[in-house]
């Protein structure tokens, strides 16, 4: 049930954006990922959202090359992310903040990408300043950062290089309010550079704070994608006529498309609209009702079912 | 940040060049020098040789007070910390799970294998200076008369090939492994055991010597020639316990999956 919310959903080609093109992923038996496509435009941020273990984690290593996909392919500003030289001057990545050897100070996390990349010390002290790790703070060792802290690191070192890109695997997990607010300011100036980002969430509220393009992915699907004002909106209605030829007819007069029809027919209007061309058609009706899944209902069932699965991440 | 263009084609990459090894080998060598266990491993290398030396003079009998024995007694901790050393330069990438990091600033996972390598070599030369350094100022001070007989630059080469095929054979088993623990164990069992086979069982003595890494490369110790038939057993015993792990080892980093 691919439901593309209409403008969002343009072929864009290859941009400086991240496409992802019929990404698929088994481990032997188990479908981790199921034809993936998605595109991310720059001046946008894309909240890729889904409950734990649908798929984030492992499309997002695909994405920079840490995992190989079983089919289709992954470009990252147009580029095999493998094949960018210093990648992390185009591309920033934070996959796992803790991800961090526990033993090294924040400071010296930042030092080695700084040097690996070829930047110097200057821009570890700015990268501090920009993410507030005080410089006592930075030199405490990672095994004592709470995991807000963590984030900031992170988030840090994804910076480091200067990127047009930014790939963030749950950056805003451990951050509070504050950190969010903070985090959404940094990335909408960053988007609004002309920068693109990619970041996943387990939590809606969380996407909907900071994304303007939302990808939903439930157990390796991709189950929605579009503006996050169009998937909010998303709605739509079941309706059965006495005269089901008629009401397509109708239907077809008034531009709305039909989603499905099993009885009556499912379309992505809401209730209203349909009530408003069947009285204008003296339609009899049999059936009219509201049959919408909307952003958030979809996510729900989509947790609420995973969770009684319990799988994790 | 500067320089981001809306709606760029692509990423431009024509100015970029990718990673110079250089770099990548000086990050390795920060890398094992920053943390506390790291440093500490690196200072107790040193330490530990110069104090098993002095130890070694003052219970050594007087003809024993030589260069050349010096040196071996030194071999025994480093044989014991160096591949330990090789080993976490590997592993701690994988049990700290900073692989993730490394991998995604440089994609090449080749290269990565290749600037730990160098970096090992280049810890096992520092491992070599130094106990050449304290080696001779302690027999300056405790050797006897003939205690620099026998010393010459073969002798020193023979010395540091042993200490780089002890970091090196570390290395390719945390690189087959991927695992601290699990790969120190079987660094220390695995060929041990092995040579512990080969003396009990009869029927596999013949090729004992192609097989014991251990007894081949303590020849590389003994004040003498070797033969040519030693150097083959050197070169057969380090195909199998460098040759082979490192096979596993860069088949395994380069297809696995980093998470």
């Amino acid at each position: 049930m691919q439901q593309h919310a209409s403008p969002a959903y343009r072929p864009l080609g290859v941009s400086a954006g991240i496409t992802a093109s019929s990404i698929s992923k088994s481990y032997g038996t188990f479908v981790a990922l199921d034809d993936v496509s998605f595109v991310c435009r720059p001046g946008t941020v894309t909240g890729f959202l889904g409950p734990n273990g649908a798929g984030k984690t492992t499309t997002l290593r695909i994405l920079v090359g840490l995992t190989r996909p079983t089919r289709g392919t992954a470009l990252v500003g147009g580029h095999a992310y493998p094949r960018i030289p210093n990648p992390g001057l185009h591309v920033g990545v934070l996959l796992d903040a803790s991800a961090q050897h526990a033993g090294r100070t924040g400071r010296e996390v930042l030092m080695i990408g700084a040097r690996t990349m070829g930047l110097d010390s200057r821009r570890v002290d700015e990268m501090l300043d920009v993410v507030g790790l005080s410089p006592p703070e930075s030199r405490r060792r990672v095994r004592d950062y709470s995991l807000g802290m963590r984030q900031r690191l992170g988030i840090a070192h994804a910076l480091l290089g200067d990127p047009a890109i930014l790939i963030l695997d749950e950056p805003a997990n451990g951050l509070d309010p504050a950190g969010i607010h903070w985090m959404r300011e940094l990335l909408r100036s960053f988007a609004d550079r002309g920068g693109t980002v990619l970041l996943s969430s387990h939590l809606l509220n969380e996407v909907e704070l900071v994304a303007d393009e939302i990808i939903l992915i439930g157990r390796g699907r991709i189950l929605a994608q579009g503006s996050k004002a169009d998937l909010l909106r998303m709605s739509g209605a079941f309706v059965q006529a006495a005269e089901p030829a008629s009401l397509e007819r109708a239907l077809g007069r008034a531009g709305i498309e039909i989603a499905s029809s099993n009885g009556g027919v499912r379309v992505d209007v809401e209730p209203a609209v349909i009530g408003r061309i069947a009285a204008a058609e003296s339609l009899a009706l049999i059936e009219l009702r509201s049959d919408g899944v909307g952003l958030e209902e979809m996510f729900l069932n989509l947790t609420a079912t995973t969770q009684r699965e319990g799988v994790s991440p | 940040m500067s320089a981001l263009v809306a709606e760029a084609p692509s990423l431009d990459l024509t100015g970029s060049r990718r990673v110079p090894m250089r770099r990548l080998v000086l990050v390795e060598l920060r890398k094992m020098a920053d943390t506390r266990a790291g440093r500490w491993l690196l200072i107790g290398i040193a330490a530990l040789a110069t104090v098993v030396m002095i130890l070694s003079m003052l219970t050594f009998d007087d003809p024993e007070r030589t260069f050349t024995r010096l040196m071996s007694s030194a071999s025994i901790p480093q044989a014991a910390l160096l591949p330990v050393l090789g080993i976490l330069l590997v592993t701690s990438e994988w049990t700290q799970r900073t692989a993730l990091v490394t991998f995604t600033l440089e994609p090449v996972r080749l290269r990565v294998v290749a600037s730990k390598v160098v970096a090992a070599i280049l810890f096992g030369l520092g491992a070599v200076v130094i106990t050449l350094v304290m080696g001779v100022g302690v027999t300056a001070i405790f050797g006897n008369e003939v205690a620099w007989d026998n010393v010459g630059i073969v002798e020193i080469a023979k010395f540091a090939l042993l200490q780089e095929s002890t970091i090196l054979q570390g290395l390719v088993f945390g690189l087959a492994i991927l695992n601290s623990a699990a790969a120190i164990a079987a660094f220390f069992i695995v060929p041990t055991a092995f040579g512990l086979v080969t003396t009990m069982w009869d029927a596999i003595a013949d090729v004992a010597p192609w097989i014991n890494i251990n007894a081949a490369s303590g020849v590389l110790l003994e004040p003498r020639t070797m033969t040519g038939e030693e150097w083959a057993h050197l070169g057969v015993t380090h195909l199998l316990w460098i040759g082979v792990p490192l096979a596993i080892g860069l088949t395994r980093v380069l297809r696995k999956e980093v998470k």
